[in-house]
């Protein structure tokens, strides 16, 4: 038959939120450090009223503005798609989720509406203080959604604080048990600490890429210092979280560390897998290249601790793809521990006093300016692809979760997705690429005054562009 | 429990709605509008009219559709998937307006001029047809069994869907040229009082035709407008639009200048409440009612904290941007 080697709707519908979501997440994880550089680019401002931090300020907050109206534009599809696709996943979780969603777009809404305008177009119209106030606020607002946002999906991976009323929906028991259920505070602290370092790995890659060209750019000099103190000291910061996450991860969901470590038997002196295939079929990773005892050490803080495997638990709670997570995860691992490297190559000039004057160290750090935005993805791949096949891990099944949705129906929105997304955010970054290579100056402008209060247009462009030229409409 | 927390959440989501409708309306509008104005000196002081506003309305889009999941889930859970494909059009066509939006000032060549000048044409008016599509499916009713949609992909697609499509796109170009007489002056703002004046007409020919043909296909409607008390409740609507649509024929005559504006925007709103009375107290009609669809009352509270406080500072904020930008705007003085 034709029809079975057709995706189905539940594929289809997986495929479209991962989609639209990798999306989505691609501009945050970007812009929730910005806004706290900017933060901190600003207070240095004030406490020394040198000129090179607002020049510097003021060449982020172009493309800052950029890139947070991509996020809210794409965030907006995201809102629909809960009932599109996954109505009954909705209907079963919305006293639960309902109220963490509506404060997230309470907050985004609120701060969209509010402090960003200021924090666009106000310097001038509402004075330093003020402003930076604004800043502040905009930066602690992207915390303070990210939160919200974070509480939701950690609850889907360690429910808790919830009952069951007599129709199946989960209802709330108790709200400080719903927020901050057990894998809550490591994959926040985990997921900003990753918004930080993709942040600092586009800004140090910009600042490299100025450096190259001209080595003697304070502007350039001073971003890209930041961003390699950024990599020295987070990143090594990022791996302790990373291995308490991990810590959580194993004693909530067994099968999917097993899945990232690649482990099928459950054996003491536990082997870390660096390479291999996992392979369902078999019940092996094939092919695999491993460092004896490694795992136990690493994941119970005990070279003799037995660490559980696939096969201790039941073959239908085990990730639906193996391989995804295993690779996804080497993926995250690899690009942080570049990132390490990056930091402490920077560390090493630094003292020897040649940061500024190492052109492979610049190509380095350009090299690694997408590297952030990678890892994050991977990371948001091994928990999401780890967590099925279920929604609400052990308590509702993806299957379950489905709207009553027919393949061509989402089929076609998928190509339709596609196709504008493609176009639209490849024009947008397009866009952002064009900012970033434009070297950043003295007398930087910002957006200038006397432009409307544009707070969540999708590319503020005419308004951010660089070169002052007369618009059109003038 | 004294406070009847659902009934306080269903008239936020209604009022956030409707705040979408009135204020998106007119932007839309704009975009509807661009075939009848076609020069370019024209289309840039219409587009810098909305400049300043246009992405703060469509953000009560996102407050109705997360709203609605949080606090009428059943009804989020059912409605959604009814109308998939106009739902989902009408995203694409506003992300895709939005851009449109923007780039027609980056592009420095008339063609590349013209060519984002359709797209913003052309996104308003998809978006605006499938929210009229999505409410005439919608008003329709949805075949719901159990806690899920039964019905088919295609049950949206009526020809009263169609009609309400056709409906809203007048409706919106109306509410648009009534803002340009508004924000406008001189040659423009003359084309826009030439095109309110059949725009009206259209709008109130709509109204009319919509509402005989629910009288005439719906049992409940008859019974709930001709009848007790349905019809001392409804009565005065009908009469209230009558009086507003002699209240803008005059206004136009008389060449005033925020009046029209108001009175569209007043037909707007007794369409939406003579809405509301056909459907009460249901929220998917025709089966689920408000409380049948409520969330949780944990929920409910735990939200409504949040929502008493954000959303006032959020109406407050908007009304500022709109006092700040308030005033004629010129070809020359654009905030491009």
């Amino acid at each position: 038959m034709l029809a079975d080697h057709l995706p189905s709707a539940l594929d289809l519908a997986r495929s479209q939120f991962a989609f639209t979501v990798v999306w989505h997440f691609l501009f945050p994880a970007f812009t929730i450090g910005l806004a706290s550089y900017l933060a901190v680019l600003e207070a240095f401002w004030l406490a020394t009223g040198r000129d090179i931090y607002l020049d510097t300020y003021r060449y982020w907050l172009k493309i800052f503005a950029v890139a947070f109206a991509m996020g809210v534009v794409s965030g907006l599809v995201m809102s629909y798609q809960f009932g599109t696709n996954w109505s009954v996943f909705s209907d079963k979780t919305a006293p639960v989720l309902g109220p963490l969603l509506g404060y997230e777009v309470l907050t985004a809404f609120f701060l969209e509406a509010g402090f960003l305008g200021v924090m666009l177009f106000g310097l001038e119209r509402v004075g330093r203080r003020l402003h930076f106030l604004a800043t502040a606020l905009v930066a602690g607002g992207t915390l303070l959604s990210a939160f919200w946002i974070l509480s939701a999906n950690s609850w889907m991976q360690t429910p808790a604080g919830h009952g069951l009323d007599a129709e199946g929906r989960f209802v709330p028991e108790s709200w400080w048990a719903v927020i901050f259920n057990p894998s809550f505070p490591y994959r926040f602290a985990h997921t900003v600490t990753a918004a930080y370092l993709t942040t600092a790995m586009i800004v140090g890659a910009v600042g490299a890429w100025h450096l190259l060209r001209d080595r003697f750019n304070p502007r350039a000099r001073l971003m890209f210092s930041m961003a390699m103190w950024m990599a020295a000291i987070v990143a090594p910061v990022q791996l302790v979280l990373g291995d308490l996450h991990g810590g959580n991860t194993y004693h909530h969901q067994p099968a999917k560390v097993a899945a990232m470590e690649g482990h099928f038997e459950s054996e003491r002196r536990a082997p870390s897998i660096l390479f291999g295939w996992p392979d369902a079929e078999s019940g092996s990773t094939k092919w695999q290249v491993g460092i004896p005892g490694l795992a136990s050490l690493y994941l119970a803080h005990d070279l003799d601790a037995e660490v559980t495997g696939l096969k201790a638990l039941p073959r239908d709670t085990w990730p639906t793809n193996l391989p995804l997570v295993f690779w996804a995860f080497r993926v995250m691992v690899g690009l942080g521990l570049l990132m390490i490297g990056l930091g402490l190559c920077s560390l090493y000039l630094r003292w020897k006093d040649r940061l500024y004057e190492t052109p492979w160290l610049h190509r380095f750090a350009v090299a690694m300016g997408p590297s952030g935005l990678v890892a994050v993805t991977a990371g948001w791949v091994v928990t999401e692809a780890g967590r099925q096949p279920f929604t609400v891990y052990g308590l509702l099944r993806t299957a379950d979760s489905l709207s009553p949705v027919a393949a061509p129906a989402v089929a076609t929105s998928l190509a339709a997705f596609a196709v504008v997304y493609f176009a639209v955010f490849g024009a947008g970054i397009w866009y952002l690429m064009h900012l970033f290579n434009q070297a950043p100056r003295p007398h930087e402008p910002g957006p200038p005054v006397g432009q409307p209060v544009r707070t969540a247009g999708i590319t503020p462009a005419p308004a951010l562009a660089a070169d002052p030229r007369p618009t059109p409409a003038e | 429990m004294s406070v009847d927390l659902t009934l306080i959440w269903a008239v936020l989501i209604a009022t956030a709605v409707f705040l979408y409708v009135a204020m998106d309306g007119f932007d839309l509008g704009i975009g509807i509008l661009f075939p009848a104005l076609p020069h370019k000196v024209d289309r840039d002081v219409m587009v810098n009219s909305v400049a300043p506003v246009w992405d703060g309305n469509e953000t009560w889009l996102v407050l109705g559709g997360g709203g609605l999941f949080a606090a009428f889930p059943l009804a989020y859970v059912t409605i959604l998937p009814a109308l998939y494909m106009p739902l989902i059009l009408m995203l694409l066509a506003l992300v895709f307006r939005g851009v449109a939006f923007e780039m027609r000032f980056r592009v420095t060549t008339p063609r590349g001029q013209l060519a984002w000048d359709r797209a913003f044409s052309w996104g308003s008016y998809v978006a605006t047809f499938c929210q009229g599509i999505a409410l005439g499916a919608f008003v329709q009713g949805i075949r719901v069994e159990g806690r899920a949609y039964a019905g088919g992909w295609w049950d949206w697609l009526t020809p009263f869907s169609l009609l309400t499509g056709f409906a809203l796109v007048v409706g919106y170009g109306l509410l648009g040229a009534c803002w340009l007489i508004w924000k406008t002056e001189g040659d423009l703002q003359r084309r826009a009082y030439a095109l309110a004046r059949p725009l009206g007409l259209a709008t109130l020919v709509a109204i009319a035709v919509v509402s005989a043909t629910m009288l005439a296909v719906s049992a409940a409607f008859r019974e709930r407008w001709l009848g007790l008390p349905g019809m001392a409740i409804g009565a005065p609507v009908p009469v209230l639009v009558g009086l507003l649509a002699w209240r803008f024929a005059g206004a136009l005559e008389r060449r005033e200048e925020i009046m029209p504006f108001l009175c569209a925007l007043g037909v707007f709103l007794l369409s939406y409440v003579g809405l509301g009375i056909s459907m009460w107290p249901h929220i998917v009609p025709p089966d689920i009612t408000i409380w049948q669809a409520a969330t949780h009352p944990k929920s409910q509270a735990f939200l409504l904290y949040g929502a008493a406080v954000l959303v006032p500072l959020v109406l407050t904020y908007t009304a500022y941007v709109y006092w700040l930008f308030r005033g004629k705007v010129t070809a020359g003085a654009g905030y491009h």
